[in-house]
């Protein structure tokens, strides 16, 4: 332990900042989640009190439950931020590991190349998305969804990965070679495991404009069956009235699987930072 | 039969070439050493050997095949590098036995040959630790164990020892040596340490700039130097230069002097003035100047000598080395 970290005033004030941030952060996420369990005139006579006996009321949820298919909503929301992730790391690794590892003409401008979307937004192309999509007949589907968000995540991904696998020990692969593994399971045996906290700062990275983005499933999905979350939330806003016990409640619920893949990936953040290394 | 043969072997990366026309032979349970300063090409070779990276020109033999084209995993070597590189994700005894479950040995063959290498480097109570739960030693016996297990013809050591203290080296330079008179399998082994090399070695193999100086056994080269690179390389402290004018000599030839062939000598021919003192107990280090040169002198014993002070040295004229002025060595 160093000094200036057991020194209790620097403890106290370095405390002191983190659960102020932390205050802050965790803020709007407090007054949507107790504004949810609350009716309506309360929500707009007191939005910080908590509920009680008094104002309190499910309608919100209620009210979420019974117009449109909730379930469906949440259910296509996992599915396409959960396989975009998987693609963009599965991708974005092999990329990476194909640039750092391997000596090949082009290599440099192969690399510029793949970073240059960190620059340019998809959002550009949405008309030739649209136009691929409809020649292709991917319009209304999942897919659609997740070949575009795959395709948003990828750059980033190659240049972090990339940056990442260079600092792999060669010698770690080079025994790997000479003890007969293959160059697959070299990737995904040694090399992997060793970058999974640049991977979960890469998923943790897509996780989160993947799961609220309503751009794309308006444009590309915007199907009964194939609504995402924030999309089937948007019902409940309107130009004149919005239903706001209904908009918390479907905010509040959209919060908890994010939550939930978050803390999965930042596990293993953490565990990727402390796991044996190489020396 | 020869374990290795390299002819004409060389490597360029793009335009730097690194290795130029190496020709090597290794008998078969020869122990050979590679030594050269750093950068000169000493890992570029033995990742040529190994099949990790490809000769650019010329054939590799590995026990009378051309290996030229064979996968590192055929080549029937086994390789410990310099950082260990154990695998971080399995214990000891899956890090020794990995390379034996790819090739297919049945069970029974696998658990012996751990076994047996367990022995032989008392890794017997680690076997199901972890690489991140091993001290530095430890690790670098399971390194040398997983190369063991997989009964190579040959084996390459990639400056094995120069992540440990000079304690644990001289230890684990001992077991090598025991090693290799047990296993009686040929060894190349690289380092840029000449006590290494000249403790281990059956052939040294001196490279500098990607070319070979000279092979030779280490008496050979100690003895007999072909070039002023090799005599100043081999050998602790190393061996003194000077222009051979200050000998009275004529020519533009460089002289050298081993420090331990120089004496104290009342009338000796080399008047120096002492800059630094090493008392190491059995010897004595004396480093003086002469006439603009610096001229280290080990003398055996404990002398009392101060810092200033003028001294003669004398030597025998047998002693000596003369190069030219490329540093070739004059006969
Ligand atoms: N992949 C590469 N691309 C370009 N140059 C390289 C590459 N690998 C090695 N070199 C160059 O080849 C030369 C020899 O490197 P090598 O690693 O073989 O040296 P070495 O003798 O093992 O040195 P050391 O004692 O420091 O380990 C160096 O000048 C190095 O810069
Ligand atoms: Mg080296």
């Amino acid at each position: 332990m160093n000094k200036a970290r057991s020194n209790p005033l620097n403890s106290v004030m370095m405390h002191g900042a983190l659960i102020l941030y932390t205050l802050i952060a965790l803020f709007p996420v407090f007054v949507i989640l107790i504004n949810s369990f609350k009716t309506r005139k309360a929500i707009f006579r007191e939005p910080l009190a908590l509920p009680d006996a008094d104002s309190f009321s499910t309608i919100g949820y209620e009210t979420v439950m019974k117009q449109g298919d909730f379930l469906l909503y949440f259910q296509n929301s996992m599915i396409v931020t959960v396989a975009s992730i998987f693609f963009v790391l599965l991708f974005g690794a092999m990329a990476a590991y194909a640039l750092s590892e391997y000596r090949f003409r082009g290599n440099m401008l192969m690399g510029l190349y793949l970073a240059l979307g960190i620059m340019i937004p998809i959002r550009i192309g949405t008309v030739a998305i649209l136009e691929m999509m409809v020649a292709t007949g991917l319009v209304n589907t999942l897919w659609a969804l997740i070949l575009v968000y795959t395709a948003q995540g990828l750059p980033l991904a190659v240049f972090i990965l990339s940056e990442f696998m260079r600092q792999v020990s060669d010698d770690l692969k080079n025994a790997g070679r000479i003890d007969g593994l293959s160059e697959y399971t070299i990737f995904f045996r040694l090399v992997l495991p060793l970058v999974r906290p640049a991977m979960a700062t890469v998923a943790v990275f897509n996780m989160i404009p993947i799961w609220n983005d309503l751009w794309f499933p308006l444009i590309l999905a915007p199907a009964e069956e194939t609504k995402t979350l924030t999309l089937g939330s948007q019902v409940f806003i309107g130009q004149f009235v919005t239903d706001w016990n209904a908009v918390l409640s479907a905010l509040s619920m959209a919060i908890l699987p994010v939550l939930i893949l978050y803390v999965i990936f930042s596990r293993q953040l953490i565990r990727g930072i402390t796991s044996g290394a190489v020396k | 039969m020869t374990a290795l043969s390299l002819k004409n072997v060389n490597k360029s990366f793009g335009d730097i070439h690194v290795l130029k026309d190496i020709n090597i032979e290794v008998e078969e349970g020869e122990f050979v050493v590679f030594v050269g300063p750093s950068g000169c090409g000493k890992s570029t070779l033995l990742r040529v050997i190994a099949g990790l990276e490809d000769a650019t020109s010329g054939e590799i033999h590995i026990a009378g095949n051309q290996v030229n084209l064979t996968p590192p995993s055929k080549r029937g070597i086994a390789m410990v590098f310099q950082s260990y590189a154990l695998y971080p994700h399995l214990n000891v005894r899956g890090n020794m036995t990995l390379a034996l479950k790819q090739e297919g040995q049945p069970k029974a063959v696998i658990a012996e040959r751990v076994q047996k290498a367990a022995n032989m480097l008392d890794l017997g109570p680690y076997l199901d630790r972890y690489p991140s739960e091993l001290s530095g030693g430890q690790r670098q016996r399971v390194a040398i164990g997983r190369a063991i297990v997989r009964e190579p013809k040959l084996f390459l050591f990639d400056e094995p020892l120069s992540n440990l203290d000079a304690a644990l080296r001289m230890n684990t330079r001992i077991e090598i040596a025991n090693l290799h008179s047990q296993l009686g399998a040929s060894m190349i082994y690289v380092t840029h340490d000449q006590t290494e090399a000249m403790t281990l070695a059956d052939k040294i193999v001196v490279l500098r700039d990607g070319r070979v100086e000279q092979i030779g056994s280490p008496m050979e080269l100690y003895n007999n130097p072909a070039n002023q690179f090799v005599a100043g390389f081999l050998g602790a402290p190393s061996m003194n230069f000077f222009p051979a004018e200050l000998l009275g000599a004529g020519g533009e030839r460089t002289m050298g002097i081993r420090p331990e062939d120089l004496f104290i000598a009342e009338d000796g021919p080399l008047s120096v003035q002492v800059r630094h003192v090493e008392h190491l107990g059995g010897d004595t280090n004396v480093i003086a100047r002469l006439d603009g040169h610096q001229i280290t002198a080990r003398l055996f014993g404990q002398h009392q000598v101060a810092e200033g002070e003028n001294l003669r040295l004398g030597f025998k004229p047998e002693s000596t080395y003369a190069f030219d002025r490329e540093g070739q060595r004059l006969r």
